[in-house]
């Protein structure tokens, strides 16, 4: 069918914060879903509340709406801008939801506004359980034996019919948020209480587990005129059990049989057929392992996490021929776009496998409950291509940045003095850390049966596992020839790894690679293992006898940022595909190095040559070596980026922008010291300590409270404050192990209010966009805090203090490019932290000044003066807007994670609101963030004991015509709430009033300084 | 132990012998994309003489099966693989497949960069080569032939009495091609290519099946006037070389494609109902499309990425044929419903003779 003629507005709604379920891929899919609807002549409008994303800039729709993501708020827009069309299957489950909300409320039908994709009808069909086990009997389609349930008793009684375990799956939840598997009633009851309070319709469905199987997944492309194909099929590493975000994936299908392969095909077809979807669809499967019995898991009848995945492992882009076949094009008819002489209607054939590792937050909050289940928690993952398993699976090890020791000996320390049989029990649980519990159980000699026997885990995969610590053996100790490096290669091992366990060189190793028959090349990915000539710039190392990618000169490395984690989100990687953009328009080729599936930067249409490959030292000097770049750029890969830098350096790679003596400067805790006292700048005292002595006397030089953290931070990793000796003791314990060596600062905690400010600099002047001013106060991380601009509570003359300090220092340091500097206004300006680097609030002061922020920095990175970019050094004027930043958690998602505020970072994602006035922007802003509508808040507000005894706070809050409710453990639930509060996360009191707000989806905040700022009656109404 | 893969053009790749360690061979090098169903596609008559050359890395990952083999017998000469997977832990696994090129004396090479290999097969077309234990000159690689008819003997596989009776004329039949027959209820014997009309007439069949098989359709010339004479009385279906023979009964013409179709993931516009499905293929000769038009068939169906010629049918006569393979094995289902087609057009013939 030719592309529809009657329609000509299209709007799509975005999938809002990042939360964890929900992150980058949508930004991804949606970027991806406009430009190709773009392509086709269509005007499309955008609507999302998420500013740090590529879809929101103005360059990718005709009109983008940075509102909330609310049924009142989509409905003015609908009536304003009248579309003839919605697409709702490119924003995550929280675009599908306001779709079906749309549809329910009737605006729909009156303006004539048609869902395309996939009909209401359909996504009800895949999303409500009882009608989805309809239609899997009408098919045929085996699915374990399940119940929808309503209330507690009724689940219980059908447990005991079909025994336990059994599968707790709420309906209409995130990533199926407040599910489990529950092996007896006692574990049932808080399951299920859960679900059922988490489930908006109060509907839970109870299944027979059938933990153990294989878990396959297909995504499915179909068309109006019903045609489909898979772009690939995954095996999960992690059988049935552990959520397929949660588990370690390899593409395509490594186990199964050809018949297999072809029975799971032919239901998922068989199944999108019946759903009639038209557009990308997931289908999840369980295969036996030892018969031919297979059941259906369950259906997303829209683009998601795995179809990013798919995209990326292919090379096939889901969400653009998604787009396409919205507006009636059907697959036939859109080109290839990998091979451009090809059609879609295909299916990719990979010459090489796929590895995913899912990235968890689980290094900031050590103390959240990290056993993997039916709910997912990581907050991204990282992907890597290699020629087998082992190499697919150890480049993918290699990209995590999660612990340095871990990655390099596979085997953690912690695990050096357990048994095999502790660690045969250990592994019992998943967990992040049980695939290196699985290489260190090898280690010690367990069977690869017993390993099995512990995890259902296919022994296709240990033997893999196994045959890599066979080769780590081999390797310890021996001298090594050109072979042995080869085989090792082969395997995934890199320098890092082979020097962990042998006594070599980088040089040897080069001269033995050198001697050896095949070497480290780089292949294509073109979707046809090479059966159609293809011009693809989208290549990954592996061992062969052909490089495929020949260097394409005049060129400059961009190094992303790696896999989404807490402390550095999608908005790096916003940064990273502004800097390729301004690199291409100042006539130089963009080569990009990165790892991560879910995002932009990782679409071979974004650079002129994209490097699928971890971020280490290893992996990008290979590619520096073959493309011999101008040079690299690493200010908007976060601090992944950054701490690249010394390595190259030392590799004599040419850094662009700051260098690196400019880096150490401001990361260099005694440097960056000397530069504020030599020019004048006040700051907190403070000291570092190399062990417990030390931080106590320095402490006690300081005065108590004081701020402590480690050197080389990232988002915060590890900060707090501490008020006395005790605090300071349980501090130091995990921080000097996790610091490796590394110094620990201790500051001087100075109170006040926090700011922060983005400076563009040329080495000579430097341009200040703006200072965001932070709601909450100092010793609460900057990326938790609400921030506001232009700032609504600092004197002029401390802006202008703020503006001469940031001009003094990226004059002194020779900053080129971004950097970002956080102050405390208190008596004085104080300077806290400088990070040579390009930071979060970059998207979020790019959509606000209309100026594409770090595509400047990249120009002024690659030689402009500010004068050429006309900016005027000094601060920019503000605007008579207000615009407001708010954080988003995920705290659903950990239970037992810590929850209140402080200066480690937590929250996954953030918001913008706008406004004539802060009250107005604040408002816009609260709904996508804390849920929360300040017009239209009722009940009582609960408070924890801590903060109910804080009178300030008890005042404030009745003043502002609230009623307070202090929390008891196990009180009756108040039948409204407005808020809860409990900015302590210590007692299990407050644990539990947390865990019972957010499993009652009631706002809860977990800092008095975010409700004091919020409540006040100027801005409630 | 090193093994010597020397293709005709002078490219020599050096890699790991496996599966039967001394056996050298000669033969035509191709390459199939399938990444699953190595076991079906060695043992597929079509691969007869054939190197085949798995551009999927990991080949072996869940060993061989029973009832999965396409006949008795691997039938390609030799296998080309970048690793081949040794340790195997399938539940239906009865022998790895290293053992069972082995048992078969069967040469393999791996260690190959494939992608390289495919590449130059692509280039170059399918061409030549040779697979030996020591170096060889690329001249040497020429005395491979191509692959004879198969000999097969006509065998009746089913004993039912009252059904419908499909002869299938093997050129090299794949078995899923019987089975699918028989899954319907269909009585089935399988026929030699050297039966002639009234051999086959006298089975009384109630449609006829031309098979797949190995070769340039061209060579089969002897077959044809049989072909032109069962179109005037029975309903047939024609897969993959059948397909080519039909054209070639009919006055189309048939060549040598550069490299050919191998693998799961050809799409097929039908052009009489519109419909696009995937398909499994495995041919190195197409039927000319342009040919056709001189002929009394016309054309059913294209392969919509290169537009050849991927089905055929006879107006006005329950005779067609497809390049394709709807018995799949391995590969995707799609085109099964083609057998349902056959049958329905045997019973508008007159059912049961």
């Amino acid at each position: 069918m030719p592309k529809r003629e009657d329609i000509k507005k299209v709007l799509i709604i975005g999938s809002g914060p990042i939360v964890i379920g929900q992150a980058a891929e949508f930004d991804y899919a949606g970027s991806q879903a406009c430009l190709s609807l773009r392509e086709e002549g269509y005007q499309v409008i955008l609507v999302n509340s998420n500013p740090a994303t590529i879809m929101t800039d103005d360059e990718i729709a005709d009109k983008v709406y940075l509102d909330p993501l609310t049924v009142p708020s989509l409905k003015k827009i609908i009536e304003k801008e009248h579309p003839d069309a919605i697409l709702p299957t490119l924003g995550g489950q929280t675009g599908l939801n306001l779709a079906v909300e749309l549809a329910k409320d009737g605006i729909l039908d009156k303006l004539g506004v048609e869902l395309l994709g996939t009909s209401l009808h359909t996504i009800n069909q895949a999303e409500d359980r009882e009608q989805f086990k309809d239609l899997m009997k009408e098919l045929h389609q085996p699915i374990p034996e399940s119940k929808t349930v309503y209330d507690l008793q009724d689940g219980i009684d059908f447990a005991h019919q079909i025994e336990y375990p059994v599968i707790i799956r709420p309906a209409y939840t995130l990533g199926g948020t407040g599910g489990g598997i529950a092996h007896n009633d006692a574990e049932m009851k808080t399951i299920l209480n859960r679900g059922l309070t988490m489930s908006p319709s109060t509907e839970c469905l109870v299944e027979k587990s059938i933990a153990g199987f294989k878990e396959i997944e297909f995504e499915v492309m179909r068309d109006h005129h019903g045609s489909s194909i898979i772009v690939t099929g995954m095996e999960n590493f992690d059988p049935v059990g552990v959520h397929t975000g949660d588990s370690i994936v390899f593409a395509p299908t490594q186990t199964l049989t050809d018949k297999e392969y072809q029975r799971l095909r032919d239901a998922s077809l068989t199944i999108v057929n019946a759903l009639k979807i038209e557009g990308g669809c997931n289908v999840q499967l369980a295969q036996d392992p030892n018969s031919e019995n297979y059941f259906v898991i369950e259906v997303n009848p829209r683009v998601s996490r795995s179809s990013a995945l798919a995209s990326k492992a292919t090379g096939y882009p889901i969400a653009k021929i998604a787009a396409k076949i919205a507006i009636g094009l059907n697959l036939d008819e859109i080109l290839n776009p990998i091979t451009q002489t090809t059609y879609a209607m295909f299916e990719p054939a990979l010459d090489y496998v796929v590895a995913k590792i899912p990235r968890f937050a689980f290094d900031k909050f050590t103390n959240a409950d990290r056993k993997l289940g039916t709910q997912m928690k990581a907050t991204g993952e990282v992907m890597a291509i290699g020629g087998n398993i082992e190499e697919s699976l150890l480049k993918a090890v290699q990209s995590l940045e999660l612990d340095k020791q871990a990655q390099r000996d596979l085997i953690p320390s912690y695990t050096l003095n357990m048994s095999v049989g502790e660690l045969l029990e250990k592994i019992k649980t998943p967990t992040d850390y049980r695939l290196f519990e699985l290489f260190a159980a090898l280690s010690k000699g367990a069977t690869i049966e017993q390993i099995h026997q512990s995890t259902k885990i296919d022994l296709y995969f240990l033997s893999k596992l196994e045959k890599i610590i066979k080769m780590q053996k081999q390797l310890t100790g021996s001298h090594l020839n050109a072979d042995e490096v080869l085989k090792a290669r082969q395997m995934g091992f890199n320098n890092t790894m082979i020097e962990a366990v042998n006594q070599t060189t980088e040089h040897k190793l080069a001269n033995l690679d050198q001697q050896a028959d095949q070497h480290l090349v780089y292949k294509m990915v073109d979707t046809c293992a090479a059966e159609f000539e293809s011009e693809t710039p989208y290549f990954y190392s592996t061992i062969g006898s052909e490089n495929e990618s020949q260097p394409i000169g005049n060129s400059i490395v961009v190094i992303g940022a790696g896999p989404i984690r807490i402390g550095q989100g999608v908005e790096f990687d916003y940064a990273t595909v502004h800097c390729v953009q301004a690199i291409q328009a100042a006539g130089y080729n963009a080569i990009i190095i990165n790892n991560n599936p879910e995002t932009v930067s990782t679409d071979f249409s974004i650079s002129d040559k994209l490097y699928f490959e971890p971020l280490d030292i290893d992996h990008v000097m290979n590619v520096i070596n073959l493309e011999k770049p101008l040079g690299v750029i690493v200010e908007f890969g976060g601090q992944t980026a950054i701490n690249l830098t010394e390595s190259l350096t030392k590799h004599g790679v040419r850094i662009l922008g700051t260098s690196m003596h400019g880096i150490e400067q401001t990361e260099n805790r005694h440097d960056f010291e000397e530069l504020l006292i030599d020019q004048d700048i006040a700051h907190p005292r403070g000291d570092t300590a190399l062990n417990g002595e030390e931080a106590h006397a320095i402490a006690h030089k300081l005065g108590f409270p004081v701020l402590v953290r480690p050197s080389f931070v990232l988002g915060g990793k590890g900060m707090a404050i501490v008020h006395d000796d005790a605090e300071l003791d349980e501090y130091l314990v995990p921080a000097l192990k996790a610091s490796a060596g590394q110094p620990i600062l201790i500051d001087q905690y100075i109170p006040g209010t926090e700011c922060e400010v983005d400076i563009l600099s040329d080495g000579k002047d430097v341009f200040i966009p703006g200072i965001m001013e932070h709601l909450e106060g100092a010793g609460i991380h900057s990326g938790d805090s609400i921030a506001m601009y232009p700032p609504q509570h600092l004197t002029d003359a401390q802006k202008e203090k703020i503006c001469a300090i940031a001009t003094k220092i990226g004059k002194k340091v020779h900053a080129v490019g971004m950097m970002n500097i956080q102050f405390i206004c208190a008596d004085d300006v104080y300077v806290i932290e400088v990070n040579p680097r390009a930071s979060r609030t970059v998207p979020f002061m790019s959509k606000i000044t209309k100026m594409h922020l770090a595509q400047l920095a990249t120009h002024l990175i690659l030689g402009s003066s500010l004068a050429d970019l006309n900016l005027k050094p000094g601060m920019f004027p503000e605007p008579t807007k207000v615009y407001v930043k708010a954080p988003v958690f995920s705290f659903a998602k950990l239970p037992g994670a810590p929850t209140a505020l402080s200066p480690e970072m937590k929250s996954t994602g953030e918001d913008i609101g706008s406004g004539d006035t802060l009250q107005e922007a604040l408002h816009n802003a609260l709904f996508d963030s804390y849920h929360i509508n300040t017009d239209t808040i009722e009940g009582e507000v609960l408070l924890s004991k801590f903060d109910a005894a804080d009178k300030d706070l008890t005042d404030k809050l009745a003043s502002s015509g609230f009623n307070i409710k202090v929390y008891e453990p196990n009180m009756q639930w108040p039948e409204k709430v407005a808020f809860a509060l409990s900015s302590q996360d210590e007692t299990p009191d407050e644990k539990q009033l947390v865990a019972s707000a957010l499993s009652h989806e009631v706002p809860v905040f977990t800092a008095q300084d975010t409700v004091m700022g919020i409540f006040q009656p100027q801005l409630i109404k | 132990m090193k093994k010597y893969l020397t293709l005709e053009n002078g490219d020599v790749f050096v890699g790991e012998a496996c599966g039967d360690l001394a056996a050298e061979i000669k033969g035509e090098l191709v390459f199939t994309t399938n990444m699953t169903g190595y076991q079906e596609n060695l043992t597929d008559p079509s691969y007869k003489d054939q190197i085949i050359t798995f551009t999927y890395p990991l080949i072996g990952n869940y060993g061989i099966s029973l009832g999965t083999s396409q006949s008795d017998q691997i039938q390609a000469s030799a296998v080309v693989v970048r690793e081949m997977t040794d340790d195997v832990f399938h539940y239906q696994s009865v022998i790895t497949l290293d053992a069972f090129l082995k048992q078969q004396h069967i040469p393999a090479i791996s260690g190959i960069d494939t992608r390289q290999l495919t590449k130059i097969i692509r280039q170059y077309g399918t061409m030549k080569a040779s697979l030996t234990n020591q170096p060889v000159k690329a001249t040497e690689t020429e005395a491979a032939h191509e692959a004879e008819i198969v000999k097969s003997a006509t065998r009746s596989v089913t004993d039912g009495k009252e059904n419908e009776h499909v002869v299938v004329v093997d050129f090299g039949v794949k078995s899923n091609i019987v089975q699918s027959l028989q899954q319907r209820g269909i009585d089935v014997t399988v026929v030699t290519p050297e039966s002639t009309f009234e051999d086959i007439s006298a089975l009384h069949p109630s449609g006829i099946l031309l098979s797949n098989g190995p070769g340039d359709p061209q060579d089969y010339g002897d077959f044809l006037p049989v072909i032109q004479k069962l179109q005037d009385h029975f309903p047939i279906f024609g897969i993959c070389l059948g397909h080519q023979l039909l054209a070639l009964a009919n006055g189309a013409t048939t060549y040598k494609m550069t490299f050919g179709h191998r693998g799961s993931n050809h799409p097929i516009k039908d052009l009489i109902t519109g419909e696009i499905y995937m398909t499994a293929q495995n041919h190195g000769y197409a039927v000319d499309i342009d040919s056709v038009k001189s002929s009394p068939l016309k054309v059913t169906a294209i392969e919509v990425n290169d537009k050849t010629c991927e089905g055929l049918q006879y107006p006005g006569r329950p005779v067609f044929s497809v390049q394709y393979h709807p018995e799949a094995a391995p590969g995707p289902h799609d085109a099964k419903p083609l057998f349902d087609k056959f049958i329905d057009l045997m019973h508008v013939n007159g059912g049961v003779h």
